[in-house]
């Protein structure tokens, strides 16, 4: 066997740690003996949450490995010594317990020391600095019998470590010598709202003050003397006034400094000695120290490739931080100070909630220069975004910090972090469906098979679609917008196709624009386009074979092959005597019943063949369909309004009770769902759904493309104040103008955020009609409202359609495979287990 | 009372008014459920089994036709797998396939064999 190569890495911190693990993975690992040596006693934990030592967190909580993890990795791990020096010429590393290694390759990962500034009588007993186990263990005993700490340096470590005499019990001050806490990261305005913050918290913050030096007491307290002002007595100091490279290794043995530290490296994080390669806090790349565990483990990665003959370089990193000092929210991205030439800043500041935002643009106000946040975070993925990736910022950058309810611009897909889930049911992330374009996939098809996203419940089918296709346009790939391999074309030009040339059938457009027989993605699509523009029955001869069971049989297939069936209850008002018809329906058919959270009543577990008669039942005592199978306007909800609430100040559930049957079996590219709160109490929660209205005094304001489900969305404000016929004008016309330029299955608010210019552009089509269509517009929605025709009604007067509605056209047998058993007192679906047992015990 | 299923013979189903026109209607002989798709311009009737084995639930009858990669298939109304209306093949899947039976129109009358 041959020798084994010799790798040491001096250093068992975060990043040496992080270096052990990626090295193991490298595919030539085998050929190399590792040996990591620690100047700690403990192994490698986790140095950013080591204020958690003091709530409770041991070694073993904090850890990133073990040291049997190491044994069984094949690493000799060489803890509680200090590598003392390096001799380059024989490669070999002296350590302080005598022994010496030979290296054929050398790992530097010394890390940082803690700066403590040269004040006289710093080296008093009570003085210590904040960065390792050690060093809390001893600040804790210290601790014990005192009331009082005091840290010197209002940094960001600083800060951590306040936390943590805070922890301790202990009545915490901070010293600062700037004007301001967190000086790199924030500006004064910034740096005020989180002193003011810090302090509600108990903490004292003194800024703009010089300690000049620390006497001891002579009950060993410490004693701080300030240029100016009180002097401070303390039973405990920790220095946090920044970190320096531990880079004496290097110096000693004549690698390549920094003027101001730290050892030179390149992209690989090789020193200016080929073997010898230096990673995190110690490295020195682009005259750049990188203060921050991420960087420190790119590097790591970048060494480890290219000691194994890979390449992984290192190319700087983004300096961002978010993070919770003291249970106060602060995030610092990139130039924060607006340093850079012609940058300009807007800001929002809020005293009385303590919340302070800042973004820096750049002259023209397209890209995100940089970001302050303190007090809430809540926006800084999406700054973060919009830098990282320098996506253009929206025509009122200020309004992504300011807090309004209405247009704060959402991105789009390609502002989620790659970590986002799309495909909640089979946990694929954008990552993952990034990686598969990556890896050769050309189209949704090709990533749903290589992935499985999508192919659970399928609600991300339209978030899947948009990560496919701008994956793709960012690949520099021109997207195909087929709606499938029959059409060329997208929904929105089938649309217009439909339109301009008065095409009424399938038949017709897919002869002249398409080819083939056309499939399941086209079939609904075009048949929902020529309901909004025709507005014939469904399930009229030359439209029933293009819909979804669901629309074929105006029900809602359920996993059985059972359908559920939603009738109208418009607005959720309904008669003791209406209930009593679906209680007995439910009775009579032995139908499992829920309320919707549409305000209505959904029945289910009715075979096929049980749909005309139920349905004959529900008709004649005065109920509709409720076109909860189509991709329509399914419900309107409402409060109880001024009626009878004492707050109401409109009748919301009489214009919930219009809307809903004004826009009924409105066939559109998705569900439509509305809702009208009767005051700003917003009790039916307008502001989830695509139209929302909530009264006020003078009538009613709208909001306009919110969104409930998968992917939450705020509603936006469109207009105040409307009186009952302008409300309704202006829903006809959003409604009619997203039905034409929607995609398939797209809802309102995709579609808004798709839209070139989003909120404020369909404000100038719908308000002011900047593309002269509104007159048109609203025809057409008149014309559709006036041709509406209750499916069911028309179904059951026709023995033709009610042919179809046979369980077997051969037999008057049902489903024997449709098996319920009994839970809660309903029927529900047997399982399949429940199935063959009664199958066996029958 | 159910139609007998005779080896080797043509067993009448239905009849062709029983159909819908590139759509599907289900059928039933002894224990087997049959889902029937009538393509007019083929003039052709294709029968399958109507259980879909992704759900277990007999719903294939209830499927859009279409064409798909120049094969004349079905979508799954539950979870959207299509099959090959010719031989029963799932295009997602290789490993699953419904079985089929040929099937015939005579007259006004639709038939199928189990050969």
């Amino acid at each position: 066997m041959t020798q084994r190569q010799q790798l040491v890495i001096i250093g068992n911190g975060m990043v040496g740690h992080h270096f052990a693990e990626s090295f193991r993975q490298q595919a030539g690992a085998d050929a190399w003996q590792v040996h990591i040596v620690g100047e700690e006693h403990h192994s490698a934990y986790d140095r950013v949450h080591l204020s958690e030592y003091f709530q409770g967190k041991g070694h073993a909580e904090l850890a990133l490995g073990t040291l049997d993890g190491y044994r069984e990795a094949g690493i000799e791990a060489h803890l509680g010594v200090k590598a003392d020096h390096i001799d380059r010429q024989a490669k070999t590393v002296t350590l302080s317990n005598g022994d010496t290694l030979a290296y054929d390759k050398l790992v530097l990962a010394t890390g940082s020391y803690p700066f403590v500034p040269p004040i006289p009588g710093h080296e008093a007993e009570r003085c210590f600095v904040y960065r390792t186990l050690d060093d809390l263990d001893a600040i804790r005993s210290a601790a014990a019998e005192g009331t009082t700490g005091v840290v010197i340096g209002g940094g960001l470590l600083g800060l951590e470590a306040a936390n943590a005499l805070k922890s301790l019990g202990l009545h915490t001050h901070v010293i600062e010598f700037a004007p301001r806490l967190m000086p790199v990261q924030l500006d004064d305005d910034a740096g005020q709202v989180l002193r003011a913050k810090i302090e509600e918290l108990g903490v004292t913050v003194h800024t703009q003050t010089a300690t000049q030096s620390i006497d001891t007491l002579d009950d060993g307290r410490l004693q701080l003397n300030f240029a100016e002002g009180d002097p401070l007595t303390t039973d405990v100091l920790v220095f946090s006034a920044g970190i320096r490279p531990q880079d004496a290794l290097g110096r000693d043995c004549d690698l390549d400094m920094g003027e101001r530290g730290g050892i030179c490296v390149n992209n690989h994080c090789q020193t200016s000695d080929p073997d010898i390669y230096a990673i995190g806090e110690v490295a020195l790349w682009d005259q750049k120290i990188f203060g921050l565990v991420a960087p420190g483990y790119r590097m790591a990665e970048a060494a480890a490739a290219h000691l194994d003959g890979g390449e992984a370089p290192f190319l700087g990193a983004d300096m961002s931080t978010k993070l919770k000092l003291l249970g106060v929210d602060v995030g610092s991205i990139g130039d924060a100070h607006a340093a850079s030439s012609g940058a300009i800043s807007f800001r929002y500041n809020n005293e009385a909630k303590g919340v302070y935002k800042k973004i820096v643009t750049s002259a023209d106000g397209k890209r995100l220069l940089g970001a302050i946040l303190v007090g809430d975070n809540s926006v800084y993925d999406t700054l973060l975004q919009y830098h990282l990736n320098d996506i253009e910022l929206p025509a009122e950058p200020d309004s992504l910090i300011l807090p309004t309810s209405d247009a704060t611009p959402a991105l789009g897909v390609d502002a989620l972090p790659d970590t986002a889930t799309i495909c909640s049911c089979l946990n694929v992330t954008k990552g993952d469906i990034v990686g598969a374009v990556d890896g050769g996939c050309c189209s949704v098809g090709d990533v749903k098979s290589e992935t499985d996203a999508s192919t659970g419940c399928g609600g991300c089918a339209a978030m899947l679609k948009d990560v496919v296709d701008a994956t793709l346009e960012a690949r520099g790939i021109e997207v195909d917008h087929s709606l499938c391999e029959h059409f060329s074309h997208t929904r929105q030009e089938l649309y217009h196709l439909v339109l301009v040339e008065e095409i009424k059938t399938f038949d017709e457009l897919i002869q002249h624009h398409g080819q083939g027989r056309g499939c399941d993605i086209c079939k609904p699509a075009v048949a929902s386009v020529l309901a909004s523009v025709w507005n014939e029955l469904v399930h009229d001869e030359p439209h029933v074979k293009l819909q979804d069971t669901n629309d074929t049989f105006l029900a809602n297939m359920q996993k059985d092959g059972t359908y559920s069936i939603v009738p109208r209850i418009a607005g959720g008002e309904i008669t003791p005597d209406k209930l009593l018809v679906i209680g007995q329906v439910a009775k009579d058919y032995n139908l499992y019943t829920k309320i919707t959270g549409g305000q209505r009543i959904d029945l289910f577990g009715a075979q096929l063949h049980q749909l005309p008669d139920i349905w004959q039942t529900l008709i004649d005592a005065g109920f509709e369909t409720g076109h909860a199978y189509g991709k329509s306007v399914r419900t309107v909800k409402s409060c109880v309004g001024s009626t009878w609430c004492r707050y109401g100040v409109q009748d919301s559930v009489g214009m919930a009770i219009l809307l809903e049957n004004r826009y009924k079996g409105l066939r559109a590219p998705h569900k439509l769902k509305f809702a009208v709160s009767g005051c700003t109490r917003e009790c039916a929660e307008a502001q989830s759904k695509d139209i929302g209205v909530i009264a006020t005094e003078n009538g009613w304001n709208l909001y306009v493309c919110g969104n409930g489900g998968m992917k939450p969305r705020h509603a936006d404000l469109f207009a105040t104040d409307l009186d009952d016929v302008t409300l309704i004008k202006t829903i006809d016309r959003l409604l009619m103008f997203y039905i034409r330029t929607a995609d398939r299955l797209q809802r309102t608010a995709r579609w808004m955020e798709n839209l070139e210019g989003g909120l404020d552009y369909l404000k100038d089509v719908i308000l002011n009609d900047s593309l002269g269509i509104n007159a048109d517009l609203e025809a057409q929605m008149e014309r559709v409202i006036d041709t509406y025709q209750c499916e069911w009604k028309a179904t059951l007067e026709d023995e033709e359609k009610l042919k179809r509605f046979r369980t077997f056209v051969n037999s008057p047998e049902e489903d024997d495979n449709v098996v319920f058993v009994q839970e809660r007192d309903q029927i529900r679906p047997a399982t399949d287990d429940e199935k063959q047992n009664l199958i066996a015990t029958a | 009372m159910t139609a007998q299923l005779k080896p080797d013979t043509w067993t009448p189903i239905c009849t062709t008014n029983d159909l819908v026109p590139d759509s599907g209607v289900a059928a039933k002989i002894d224990n087997q459920q049959i889902a029937l798709f009538y393509l007019p311009d083929e003039h052709r009737v294709y029968a399958l089994a109507n259980k879909d084995p992704f759900s277990n639930a007999n719903v294939i009858a209830r499927g859009l036709t279409g064409d798909l990669q120049g094969k004349t298939v079905v979508a799954s109304p539950l979870y959207k797998q299509h099959f090959s209306l010719e031989d029963g093949q799932c295009l997602e899947d290789d490993s699953v396939r419904l079985d089929t039976w040929p099937a015939r129109i005579e007259g006004d009358h639709v038939y199928i064999s189990i050969q």
